[in-house]
């Protein structure tokens, strides 16, 4: 089966602290996977790993099915990363931060109806600053489908979301799903991120501890090893 | 290329519109520092000074405009996010680089008028070339400031840094232009100001050319 996202040997490392200490994972192309782990257990840096932004120390990488960092500007247009920090100017507007990233990636965009699609028609023309933190989560992922992604990489997409903007969050993951897209998706919530992906992984000191059905994801409460 | 490089001037040109924040106070640091040197000196020896007193504010302005041009990319990871998405670095360092010569061709052109005027300096040279000092110093300063703003700007001591490094570097260029600027004021008798403007205009080029080689490196890193 084709590789979507594949990790072997990945290793990363702050100083003399190893955040990810040899991670083997395979997650089939068109496949979602969901990632647990503690604070610290190194789920963001895999991410980052696997969208470029950190080289590994160790190990490998590979996106569908070549390795990144041997064409990185091809491998970074098919990903993205979805992250905490939401990439915008905060004293831009949300149609305006849209138009900003739509322009320096040479896409056309239909500013009206991607805010939309993630519910914040209303509040387009005004700066970013004034937004709450789901509202700029929101933008961040209206950004973020501008590049219509082959691999999208989720660091905690429900966090700060209300619940319609669970449902919406949710409803984006599944189109991207149909549309056959690779989806890794970090996460303190498995049993709301559970329900959109096909398998699941808990990373505990920069390994992976545990792999299997989401529904069979150990709580975080309870380690497993 | 070109079009990133247009959209990265166009993003930094609407992120000023938007909020003139940087604009307004490099406006006013050099305006300070004009006004300074002005009022604490006097005499016969104020026209002279005129010149170095202008490049003098733009360069200890410039540190200013071109430390904020890179905070607005760090305060919610838009740098990386242009990485990642991606902009080719050389697009990058060309967007940056020419939106910050925007920025600094501004702050000259308001404070060159009282310059002038204060100093009572009034431009006795070649007019055109004055104004191509004010542009190629301008750019002079801003294309290894947008290198040495990036690489400075994730350290924690990012404005006191950015001038260790840059000052030294420019210096050769500031003085060709403080020194071909002050001919101009003069009348150039000696036609003297062409050979400072090769000086300006060859350490501009250099910059310009060169500074996207190793930008990859400083914002991947």
């Amino acid at each position: 089966m084709d590789e979507g996202i594949a990790a072997a040997g990945l290793c990363r490392r702050f100083g003399r602290r190893w955040a990810l200490a040899g991670v083997d994972l395979v997650v089939p192309r068109g496949s979602s996977v969901m990632i647990t782990g503690r604070n610290g257990s190194g789920k963001t840096t895999m991410l980052r790993c696997f969208a470029t932004a950190l080289p590994p120390h160790m190990g490998g990488v590979r996106l569908l099915g070549q390795d990144p960092w041997l064409d990185i500007d091809n491998a970074r247009r098919k990903v993205v990363l979805l992250s905490h920090a939401t990439r915008m100017y905060e004293d831009l507007t949300a149609s305006d931060n849209l138009l900003v990233w739509a322009r320096l990636g040479g896409m056309d965009v239909d500013v009206v109806a991607a805010l939309r699609d993630v519910g914040l028609e209303a509040a387009r023309t005004e700066p970013v600053r004034s937004y709450s933190a789901g509202m700029r989560r929101r933008v961040a992922l209206a950004i973020a489908l501008l590049k219509k992604p082959d691999v999208m990489l989720l660091d905690e997409p429900f966090a700060a979301l209300d619940p319609g903007g669970r449902a919406m969050m949710g409803r984006v993951i599944s189109t991207l799903r149909a549309r056959g897209a690779t989806l890794a998706i970090a996460t303190h919530l498995p049993q709301v991120a559970g329900q959109y992906c096909d398998m699941a992984a808990h990373l505990a000191d920069g390994k992976i501890a545990w792999t299997g059905a989401p529904a069979d994801a150990p709580a975080e409460a309870e380690e497993v090893w | 290329m070109l079009n990133q490089i247009g959209a990265v001037i166009a993003k930094d040109l609407l992120v000023e519109w938007r909020s003139p924040v940087r604009t307004t106070a490099v406006l006013f640091f050099a305006l300070a520092i004009v006004l300074l040197v002005a009022f604490s000196s006097g005499g016969g020896a104020l026209k002279r000074q005129a010149a170095s007193t202008l490049w003098m504010g733009l360069l200890l302005a410039s540190t200013r405009s071109l430390d904020r041009s890179f905070q607005v990319e760090l305060e919610q990871g838009a740098l990386e996010g242009m990485v990642l998405w991606p902009v080719h670095p050389v697009a990058l360092f060309y967007g940056k680089a020419i939106a910050n010569t925007l920025v600094l061709w501004l702050v000259s052109l308001a404070i060159t008028p009282f310059v002038i005027a204060i100093f009572d300096a009034p431009v006795k040279g070649n007019l055109p070339m004055f104004i191509g000092f004010l542009a190629v110093g301008c750019a002079a300063i801003a294309a290894p400031g947008t290198t040495f703003a990036a690489i400075t700007s994730r350290a924690r001591a990012a404005s006191a840094l950015l001038p260790v490094l840059l000052f030294p570097l420019v210096m050769p260029a500031m003085v060709a232009s403080a020194r071909g600027i002050g001919v101009l004021i003069e009348g150039d008798i000696m036609n003297q100001a062409p050979t400072w403007f090769g000086v300006v205009v060859a350490f501009a080029a250099v910059h310009w050319l060169f500074g996207p080689l190793f930008f990859r490196a400083v914002v991947e890193e």
